[in-house]
């Protein structure tokens, strides 16, 4: 309850130290709105739905992309862990691929997919799917072998073994893997979607490429806010419990 | 495949105490690829231990000994030579043979309770519930009762090592193998489970078969004491321990027995090779 109250008192200090800035208008009001303005610009675009409607597509997006790329990485990374030749092969050629900026897929996937969702997609799938399998290889191979062959003596083989003792003991480093992933690929989707339109859906990143054009500051400013709100969300709902379990049952962390 | 007919077995079956087995060893040999060629971590070992016997695996680090515990367990192939468990040879791991590491094993994503039921999970024909009566049982039996719940890095090591003994037992197996279980613990810990080792083994009537290079340990805990010598692994040398149990690793009727085996390691091993102990 301190620690919410210390959090609450920090961002009131932010906004007040904003509108003083506002209001001893050294850069032009064009440039840096009001705290104010943001918020009657967002209450404008949630009472007329823009703001849910950009916020489902994005999400949709996101998320049909991150969980294609975890379904397809996680058995990838079990693979690569698996067998020496395809670590050698789709190993090393995840390993290059994550190293390419995910924003990188987006001229590639306009010329292959068009200004479609697919598109959106691929650029998503792209930016989550190599994190993923890297992760999940290191984890199974970092798995103490003492684990397996106690398993193996207690009577586990194949299916079971991976999926009681592989699996689980390569956690930690999936759930890394898991979170990078869905970092990369948020970005990405951000910079898609500022730089294409796509009729289908208009999404948070061409609300804000629209918030330029019309050079609507506020605009510009209300949907990053909404952006970094839903990265913090998407942490503190999904990926912190997981991690604090984690920690809990590894004990890697004080907290 | 022959399909049996259904049995449900109840937890009482299942904590019934059941014959330990037998094992023959016979001539086995097994080397291993080194930085300097092959190593020969096993030459033409033969043991035999009886039904329910305590045996000690006694010898300075790189005698084979933990080698011929694996190759017991089934975890590792002899080169030549065979092992037998009941007439039968071994020939993969098996929960008959349950195995206690010297570093506990145990998985950190489970809990305590998690961790002694992982292999009654795998034995098949049993109802949850008997399966969770069985655990508690264990854990009662090696004094953790109260920590069910705790997490693997909330215990201490001694902790650590009963919880592993419990999850060797709950299976029930006829031979449990001990690779050094006790050597990272403090004395005084250790102390303890050699009292309750010997309590429980003489309440669940397991073969043992116990690797340390602990002389007073092997002395203290074993009906026989084998000893190694190291390059290539070989039998020199076997004691008979018939001191009466449970049996106090201080007291002075068994520093006779482990001054007397001490000697026989020694003269065993060579010269540039120090023992401890």
């Amino acid at each position: 309850m301190k620690r919410f109250l210390l959090a609450v008192l920090f961002f009131a200090v932010l906004l007040l130290i904003w509108e003083a800035l506002f209001r001893a208008e050294i850069w032009s009001p064009v440039l840096l709105p009001s705290p104010r303005q943001v918020a009657s610009y967002l209450e404008g675009a949630a009472a007329d739905g823009t703001l849910a409607t950009a916020i489902i597509v994005t999400m949709r997006r996101l998320l049909i992309g991150y969980i294609i790329g975890l379904v397809v990485g996680l058995p990838l990374g079990l693979l690569t862990a698996r067998w020496k030749v395809l670590q050698d092969t789709i190993g090393t050629l995840a390993l290059g691929l994550q190293t390419l900026p995910s924003v990188c897929w987006v001229p590639l996937a306009l010329l292959w997919f068009g200004q479609t969702e697919a598109a959106m997609l691929f650029v998503v799938v792209m930016g989550t799917l190599w994190s993923v399998v890297i992760a999940t290889e290191t984890g199974v191979r970092n798995v103490p072998p003492i684990y397996s062959r106690a398993a193996l003596t207690m009577g586990s083989k194949r299916l079971h073994m991976w999926f009681k003792v592989i699996l689980p003991a390569a956690l930690p480093f999936i759930v890394s893997g898991m979170k990078q992933g869905w970092a990369f690929a948020w970005r990405s989707l951000m910079a898609a979607e500022i730089f294409v339109t796509i009729l289908t859906g208009f999404g948070l990143g061409q609300l804000l490429h629209y918030g330029r054009e019309l050079s609507a500051m506020e605009q510009v400013i209300g949907i990053m806010i909404v952006i970094v709100v839903i990265g913090l969300l998407a942490d503190k709902i999904f990926f912190s419990p997981i991690e604090k379990f984690l920690h809990r049952r590894w004990g890697t962390s004080q907290a | 495949m022959q399909r049996l007919p259904r049995h449900r077995s109840s937890a009482a079956e299942e904590l019934e105490v059941i014959a330990p087995s037998k094992l023959a060893i016979e001539n086995v040999s097994k080397s291993f690829k080194g930085a300097s060629g092959a190593i020969l971590a096993l030459d033409r070992v033969s043991l035999n231990v009886a039904e329910g016997e305590f045996v000690c695996l006694l010898g300075a680090s790189g005698c084979g000994k933990s080698t011929l515990l694996n190759i017991i367990a089934g975890l590792e192939k002899p080169d030549s030579g065979t092992v037998q468990a009941d007439g039968k040879p071994i020939t993969a791991p098996g929960r008959e043979r349950l195995v206690m590491f010297q570093e506990p094993a145990l998985f950190p994503w489970l809990n305590v309770f998690g961790n002694v039921l992982f292999g009654l999970k795998l034995k098949p024909n049993l109802t949850n519930k008997d399966r969770h009566e069985v655990a508690r049982y264990y854990l009662e039996l090696v004094g953790l009762s109260r920590f069910q719940r705790a997490n693997i890095h909330e215990l201490s090591g001694g902790m650590k090592q009963r919880v592993s003994l419990a999850r060797a037992l709950a299976p029930n197996p006829r031979v449990l193998l001990m690779d050094e279980p006790f050597a990272a613990l403090d004395a005084l810990t250790r102390e303890q489970l050699y009292g309750d080792l010997q309590r429980i083994w003489k309440a669940r009537k397991k073969t043992i078969v116990f690797v340390t290079h602990n002389v007073r340990e092997a002395a203290c805990l074993g009906d026989r004491v084998i000893v190694f010598s190291p390059r290539p692994g070989r039998i020199r040398e076997e004691f008979a321990v018939g001191l009466p149990r449970p049996r106090d690793i201080n007291s002075v009727d068994l520093a006779v027995h482990s001054t007397e085996i001490t000697k026989a390691l020694k003269s065993h091993s060579q010269p540039e090779v120090a023992i401890a102990g």
